[in-house]
């Protein structure tokens, strides 16, 4: 009998600890694990018995590239408990500071950790070499969004400046305008990135996913929206753990998440833009187009030109915000603590983010629950690396190697946020 | 000069405490505050400048040693400055600079040993005692650059561009 096994020990170009073991015998694969090894950190044991205003900075730590999506997913579960109105400025502010977000950390991902796999360099720093250009004009991009983050969240990593109600202090008109020129730049220069990333050449795979995202009426979803799915989902976020349900693997410290009743649920950019593309701008629209997507995309490894899409829809989003902005009276609405349980469920850039909180009278969170995107995502990983592997059972050890790592980080991964979550391992017997 | 960290968390505000106390003596420093996040640190020069970057490490060795790097004698390592947005933090920005050919003409990084990297605006004994050790050395390094400055002035002053 001949084994092969394929194993990363540490998964590069993602963040957090994981790795992946790949084990075919006798021509066969008999076993695909994704394993997340990276430590639990225990955050919502942790939020029991602190006060309900302290659950969007704490949870905010849980990660460094998508803080705003943590925030977000908190205010919004506290407002829902105290009932409040949050009027339009700040509805926008929020908006904003998640298009910051989105344009960091998508532009990253496309152009540091995501493009080098196609290009074949074991990394960004050996791609700036030979495209300088691209990096550049990337690394400027992110400086943008940072610009966002620090305008709007008071620095640019762990905004420290959203609170439950609003915002602890707001920007005047005149300063959100400073954004406009370097907006305007980078709307450019994100027309441009799409059109690098659909000139790579991508893997021809395709799966039947089942893609679950946010559906608004009027907008492409970051901050609300109903839980839909391509296989039937529609519900409130207040339903998500009547569909979107955990469990426990012996090989991942994150739980595994699935569709109750159906198996591995995939969200991200993918699923956000094939549910909602009649929400893109005509602008992101056209990149999208112009780049050669349908108006639904099932190809993972396409989904670096899907982030490049949001990213540009992110600028004509800011643009429009700034635009339209008005201070407002107060920074924040006044909330009063009552006892009851509320939801959060955000566009973070790697998906849905859920959160769900029960306090007391007094404000004390009862309890916490959160779901990350890669949590939701894992199995998808794992069911897309069974059926590339599958299909690819000839390459050499280090090319399927090679592709399978590239095929995980077309999810680009958040292992930190997950483990409530790379090292790579394929056995051939 | 550039000061990394987070006045917040203890010893991880270092880096700015020395900016900050450099730029109350020198008028003819520029100062820069920074977070690490690497586009924004990488934005904050170009290939004419000399720069000195300091901040708070984390490698293992005993609080308030003293590192001091040369971009142009080694490599950055990573694992010194320990921090990630998908890891593209203060070596990875000094590498990406190298690769795109916009790193300063002199960058010498300072990698202040921390303890204490929880909340709170106290730098620890261990990183107080070392702070005007720090401040002297890189002072002579500042001033090794601007004589060195000076001479790359006159320099081309004998020999202007065509």
């Amino acid at each position: 009998m001949s084994t092969r096994t394929i194993k990363v020990d540490y998964i590069a170009r993602v963040e957090g600890e994981g790795a992946m073991r790949i084990e075919i015998n006798d021509g066969k694969l008999t076993d695909v694990k994704l394993k997340i090894f990276e430590p639990p950190r225990f955050f919502e044991a942790l939020l029991r018995g602190r006060d309900y205003t302290e659950a969007p900075d704490i949870t905010a730590r849980i990660c460094g590239i998508c803080p705003v999506a943590y925030l977000m997913g908190a205010v919004h579960a506290m407002e829902m408990i105290c009932s409040v109105k949050i009027p339009k400025p700040i509805r926008d502010l929020r908006r904003l500071i998640y298009c910051g977000e989105w344009i960091e950390s998508h532009i990253l991902h496309m152009a540091m950790l995501h493009v080098p796999d196609f290009l074949g360099y074991p990394d960004a720093i050996a791609m700036a070499k030979d495209h300088p250009d691209v990096v550049k004009k990337a690394l400027k991009i992110k400086k943008i969004g940072n610009g966002i983050m620090t305008l709007i969240g008071g620095r640019e990593v762990h905004p420290i400046n959203v609170r439950v109600g609003g915002f602890y202090k707001t920007p005047t008109k005149r300063q959100l305008e400073s954004l406009v020129e370097d907006l305007k730049w980078g709307l450019d220069a994100s027309l441009d990135m799409v059109r690098v990333v659909s000139g790579l050449k991508f893997q021809d795979f395709e799966h039947d996913y089942e893609y679950a995202c946010l559906r608004h009426p009027d907008e492409y979803p970051f901050n609300e929206g109903r839980l839909i799915s391509n296989k039937g989902i529609d519900v409130p976020i207040s339903e998500y753990d009547d569909v979107l349900v955990e469990e426990h693997v012996e090989h991942s410290t994150a739980l595994h998440s699935y569709v109750k009743g159906r198996g591995p649920g995939h969200v991200g950019p993918l699923a956000r833009y094939s549910m909602n593309f009649d929400k893109l701008t005509p602008l992101a629209k056209e990149a999208a187009h112009e780049a050669g997507l349908a108006e639904t995309c099932y190809n993972p490894f396409k989904s670096i030109i899907v982030r490049g899409v949001e990213v540009v829809l992110a600028f004509e989003e800011a643009l429009r915000i700034v635009d339209d902005y008005e201070e407002p009276d107060h920074p924040y609405e006044n909330v009063e603590p009552r006892a009851g349980t509320g939801y959060g469920c955000t566009e973070a850039p790697r998906g849905i983010c859920y959160h769900r909180y029960t306090i007391d009278d007094a404000g004390t969170i009862q309890d916490a629950k959160i779901v990350s995107p890669t949590a939701v995502n894992q199995k998808a990983i794992e069911k897309d690396l069974w059926h590339f592997v599958e299909a690819n059972l000839d390459l050499p050890d280090e090319e399927l190697q090679w592709e399978c790592e590239q095929a995980i980080r077309n999810y680009d991964p958040c292992i930190s946020c997950s483990a409530h979550f790379l090292n790579l391992e394929v056995k051939r017997t | 000069m550039i000061g990394v960290g987070n006045v917040y968390r203890s010893d991880d505000g270092v880096g700015i405490v020395v900016a900050q106390r450099l730029g109350e003596q020198s008028r003819n420093l520029h100062i820069d505050e920074a977070s690490g996040e690497g586009a924004s640190l990488m934005a904050m020069w170009t290939p004419s400048d000399h720069v000195v970057i300091i901040d708070a490490v984390r490698s293992g060795s005993s609080p308030g040693r003293i590192h001091r790097l040369d971009a142009y004698k080694a490599p950055i390592p990573s694992e010194f400055f320990n921090y990630s947005t998908h890891a593209f933090s203060v070596a990875e920005a000094v590498e990406m600079s190298r690769a795109l050919g916009t790193l300063p003409k002199r960058l010498v990084i300072y990698g202040i040993e921390g303890k204490s990297f929880a909340a709170g605006s106290e730098l620890s004994k261990e990183v107080s005692s070392v702070l005007e050790q720090v401040i002297d050395q890189v002072s002579a390094d500042l001033s090794a650059s601007a004589d060195e400055n000076r001479v790359t002035q006159s320099d081309s002053q004998e020999v202007p561009h065509a």
